[in-house]
């Protein structure tokens, strides 16, 4: 199966930019700025944005395998690059009824903006469907102000998107969502970032001070496109990343076994074994993986926007982060068992530290055990699974 | 009477961030605050006031999102 050109050259920058400084980025918690850098000269930050615009009109399908292939040489690029096609992908879809975003995408074609989102709030939880912050009209302008729990790359983006209820008189869960640009908002960081994995995302707490024109606020309530696009999309390109991850960590195990089995032609490494059981989870999730995403190509297809805002869907994709990010960690640490103390050592070329420490923040981004509160309010009209 | 039945059921479960009497017929319930979560609680009362189930191909936004929309949905489930 041939790749996509695309998925090619995020495989070289991977194995020559973003493996490289992998560890670097891990060890002082620094954005991967070699690996954006270069996929900003690819091209790459607008390859979602369609051909009339001047972008790539990649492929949700392309998107998820450059997410893929980034997550097995540096989870930190991969993590930045999706979180930013997750916003690409919303304007995209919902954004182009707009005279201005339009032509702030064709700019985005041409300047590679590299957009961070702000969806978290101190005193909402991790609810994305709830903001405290309201987008405050004056005139032909609008002020916003919101104090952010987190926002990946905040300090590393030009522009925000950002969720907030849709006046000071808008209910919690009326929200819009505003793009807000680099000249026009300010950030106070309000704390570090020092974490067990994920360390070169650089998602410290922010105030943010935000102005713009009136024009700047999406006209699709944001309730409508987070269950269309925001979460399903954010699952499937987060999923993607982690499977890439943790094939980084088999691939390690793989080489191990391999070499070991070449210092003794004729017999068959114990770790072998080892390496066929966890394969099976590797394929497993693989699987899961590929039906999900074929899964929303087909929707999105067939524009089946009462089907991707069903509770059918929205419990099905839910799904999908639940079983994956329970299982990553298991699967690394079946492959660092595999090499023993070569995996153990972080000077080793077998080393899963990172992929270890990396694995154990996908059950915790969205907490699992919030997306399966939801799926058990779910349960109480769904019939069908 | 459906109508009053399904305003009770929004005054009791909907939790709206309004008085469920000042909204019209067509008034869109999840701008009046009406939460997924609490959306489901309404289907359940619903599904409990009238002896009916929605099957799955209802359990969608639209068919939650005004007084006018759940009574369209009741009365379609109550002919078939």
């Amino acid at each position: 199966m041939t790749e996509y050109p695309l998925v090619q050259i995020a495989r070289k920058i991977g194995v020559d930019i973003a493996g490289p400084n992998a560890d670097a980025v891990d060890r002082d918690s620094r954005f991967p700025i070699e690996a954006i850098t270069a996929l900003k000269e690819a091209g790459l930050l607008s390859a979602y944005v369609p051909t009339a615009l001047g972008g790539a009109g990649a492929s949700m399908t392309e998107l998820c395998q450059i997410c893929e292939v980034l997550g097995q040489h540096c989870t930190a690029t991969a993590m930045v690059f999706a979180m930013h096609q997750i916003q690409v992908v919303t304007l995209v879809r919902h954004a182009m009824d707009s005279d201005w975003y339009r032509d702030y995408l064709t700019r985005l074609v041409k300047h590679q903006y590299l957009i961070a989102s702000v969806t978290s709030e101190v005193g909402v939880g991790g609810e994305m469907r709830k903001s405290t912050c309201a987008v405050e009209l004056e005139g032909e302008r609008f002020k916003l102000v919101k104090d952010a729990t987190t926002i990946s790359y905040g300090a590393q983006a030009d522009d925000l998107l950002v969720t907030a209820r849709r006046n000071p008189h808008a209910s919690n869960n009326d929200q819009v969502l505003v793009l807000v640009s680099k000249d026009e908002y300010s950030l106070e960081q309000k704390g570090v970032w020092n974490t067990m994995g994920m360390r070169g995302t650089c998602s410290p707490p922010f105030l943010l001070t935000a102005t713009g024109a009136a024009d700047r606020v999406m006209s699709v309530p944001f309730a409508d496109m987070s269950s269309q696009t925001v979460v399903p999309v954010s699952h499937l390109v987060w999923v993607h990343l982690w499977l890439g991850n943790v094939t980084a960590a088999v691939n390690k195990a793989g080489a191990f076994v391999r070499h070991q089995a070449r210092a003794n032609p004729g017999t068959t490494p114990p770790t072998a074994l080892r390496l066929a059981e966890v394969t099976v989870k590797l394929q497993n999730l693989s699987a899961v993986i590929r039906d999900a995403l074929g899964e929303y190509e087909t929707l999105v297809a067939g524009a089946s926007v009462d089907k991707l805002s069903s509770i059918a869907y929205a419990f099905k994709i839910n799904n999908l982060k639940v079983d994956v990010s329970s299982k990553l960690p298991v699967i690394v640490t079946e492959a660092l068992l595999i090499c023993g103390i070569m995996g153990y050592k972080n000077d080793s070329k077998f080393a899963m530290s990172r992929h270890l420490r990396d694995a154990h923040s996908s059950a915790l981004m969205v907490g699992n055990d919030r997306i399966l509160a939801t799926n058990a309010n779910l349960l109480m009209v769904l019939k069908e699974y | 009477m459906t109508k009053a039945a399904i305003r009770q059921i929004l005054k009791d479960q909907g939790r709206l961030s309004v008085d469920v009497s000042t909204l019209a017929d067509d008034a869109d319930l999840y701008q009046a605050g009406m939460t997924s979560h609490a959306s489901v609680n309404i289907m359940l009362a619903l599904e409990g006031e009238f002896d009916l189930e929605f099957p799955d191909r209802m359990l969608k936004r639209s068919v939650f999102e005004s007084v006018d929309a759940i009574h369209a949905a009741i009365t379609e489930l109550q002919a078939g």
